[in-house]
């Protein structure tokens, strides 16, 4: 049921249909104000912005709509190979990263210099900014020109991107694998399960569901940082933009990149929060 | 005849305060011992011992005969002999009851799915809980969860079994279904070392009950003697705290 008070404080429920008939209407009652108040300030902001003087600069200059046309294909298709890049790069660095999260979660003294290796990795990794480390290998290592190494941009690019995040992602795992009971690992240990066998059945099944609104959090994070391969003149999305940008002195391709990234971010984000929501209540449901 | 199991010495402190002071017990095969005392005094330490999910400091724990606690020893081999079931039962909560059940048998012992799915499902049936099989944990009552956890524990065929206080957090209408799987344990000739508050069931189902105070076996025997005449002022003392309570 809907808790009066939350909807007053929460707005109305925007996924998922309220439990019972009166709580319908107190959250259609909601919804319609909520519509009626929104319509009624960006009519405000809107003719605020379009009445101003400095609007026709504004808008020749970031939302011309000739320019944007022109501009649109060439940043589509950077755009295309962001998409590619992130969704690579997003597969590899939830496995790499749960594997480092395990080794630093292995326990006893035989399994020390793996838990230093994963920790060192880590603290290294996440010391470096992320640019610095593109930079670094994106440029470094194709200069090498080392036998049987691949010399291509995107690929060091890429694995900078994959380097990084891991060292982070693996944090967000090893908090969800420390949020599950030790009573969980003793009993797994009690059956007879190795180490990995209890991480592996037991405790990161239950870990991953503790931490996916984290991961996500990520996902959002990292389909936007895939643009900062740009700085090693491969040509993504951003890439094109700024191109575009300094043939035409216009900017409109800046703002046409932009919508596309938010095209996809924004709707993450929502599910994001759709997802820890419904979490939350079903958590709170087993409790009850 | 060599003793199923036998602590010699066994000694064991957190930080500082020793826990288990030079503890000694030798279980006869199918013995059925209890041990009592308050909390805190050492019950459940020994037990995770005697499973090495607890290190020991000092002294032995022989199980048939060979030394558990030796350099060399793979605790996992080990725990497949002997199974633990613990006062919060402890199931996976991810998993379906089968899926708890099989799981050891399957993942470290090689049981095939079928075969192991086979044996959980009439370990189910014989505990009353055949139409279970499909559900989450969470989905049953604390009573159902525990016979769960003896069937989880049971799965792997051992010969000995350790209880820490399994009925401690069960409403108390719940506590004869699973002190009545222990009982049906004891018939078949389990040997079982059980730690419990349960004074009329210890009395009851004991071969031989233990006192235990500040990490020592103070005295032990007979469930006769030690409920009727015990002989240390400590034991005593307990006892009357539990009558006074109105528990025995």
């Amino acid at each position: 049921m809907t808790d009066p008070v939350e909807e007053r404080v929460r707005g109305p429920r925007l996924l998922g249909p309220p439990r019972n008939p009166r709580a319908r209407e107190e959250g259609a009652r909601g919804a319609l104000i909520a519509v009626i108040s929104t319509l009624v300030f960006l009519a405000i902001a809107v003719s605020v912005i379009l009445t101003s003087e400095a609007w026709p600069a504004v808008q020749r200059q970031f939302f011309n709509p000739e320019k944007i046309a022109e501009a649109f294909p060439a940043i589509a298709r950077g755009f295309w190979l962001d998409i590619r890049l992130f969704l690579l790069a997003e597969v590899l660095i939830l496995i790499i990263s749960l594997v480092i999260a395990m080794a630093r979660s292995l326990r006893g003294p035989a399994f020390f210099p793996i838990r230093a290796l994963a920790i060192t990795f880590i603290d290294l990794i996440r010391g470096i900014p992320i640019i610095l480390l593109i930079l670094l290998l994106g440029f470094g290592v194709p200069a090498l020109q080392l036998p049987g190494v691949p010399n291509s941009a995107i690929f060091w690019g890429l694995t900078a991107l994959i380097t990084s995040y891991s060292a982070y992602t693996a944090e967000v795992y090893r908090a969800g694998i420390d949020s599950v009971h030790e009573s969980q690992r003793m009993s797994a240990r009690s059956l007879g399960l190795t180490q990995i066998q209890a991480l592996r059945y037991v405790i990161v099944p239950q870990a991953i569901r503790n931490v996916i609104p984290a991961l996500l959090n990520g996902f959002v994070s990292l389909q936007k940082d895939v643009a900062l391969v740009f700085v090693l003149g491969i040509r993504e999305g951003v890439r094109e933009a700024d191109i575009f940008a300094a043939r035409t002195f216009n900017y409109s391709g800046y703002v046409t990149a932009t919508f596309l990234f938010l095209l996809v971010s924004v709707p993450v984000a929502r599910f994001t929060d759709w997802y820890t929501d419904r979490d939350r209540r079903r958590k709170q449901a087993v409790s009850n | 005849m060599i003793a199923k199991l036998e602590l010699r010495n066994v000694r064991k402190s957190f930080d500082d305060k020793l826990v288990l002071r030079d503890v000694d017990l030798s279980v006869g095969h199918h013995d059925v011992i209890c041990l009592i005392g308050s909390s805190g005094s050492g019950k459940s330490t020994m037990l995770k011992a005697i499973n090495l999910l607890v290190p020991i400091d000092e002294g032995e724990i022989l199980l048939d005969g060979t030394d558990i606690t030796a350099p060399g020893i793979n605790p996992n081999q080990v725990r497949e002999s002997m199974g633990i079931v613990f006062q919060a039962f402890n199931l996976f909560p991810h998993m379906k009851v089968l899926d708890n059940i099989t799981l050891s048998p399957r993942k470290v012992h090689d049981v095939p799915r079928e075969e192991a799915e086979e044996r959980a499902r009439d370990l189910l049936d014989r505990f009353g809980l055949g139409d279970k099989v499909d559900e989450y944990p969470d989905r049953l009552s604390g009573g159902e969860q525990q016979r769960v956890a003896v069937i989880r524990a049971l799965a792997t065929e051992p010969d000995l079994m350790l209880f820490d206080e399994v009925t401690s957090a069960l409403d108390p209408e719940l506590v004869a279904e699973v002190l009545n799987v222990i009982r049906g344990l004891k018939d078949q000739g389990m040997t079982m070392l059980i730690a419990t508050h349960e004074m009329g069931f210890a009395r009851d189902v004991a071969d031989r009950v233990c006192f235990l105070d500040q990490g020592r076996i103070l005295e032990q025997g007979p469930p006769k003697e030690i409920f009727s005449a015990p002989t240390e002022a400590r034991t005593q003392q307990f006892l009357q705290r539990i009558i006074d309570a109105g528990r025995l």
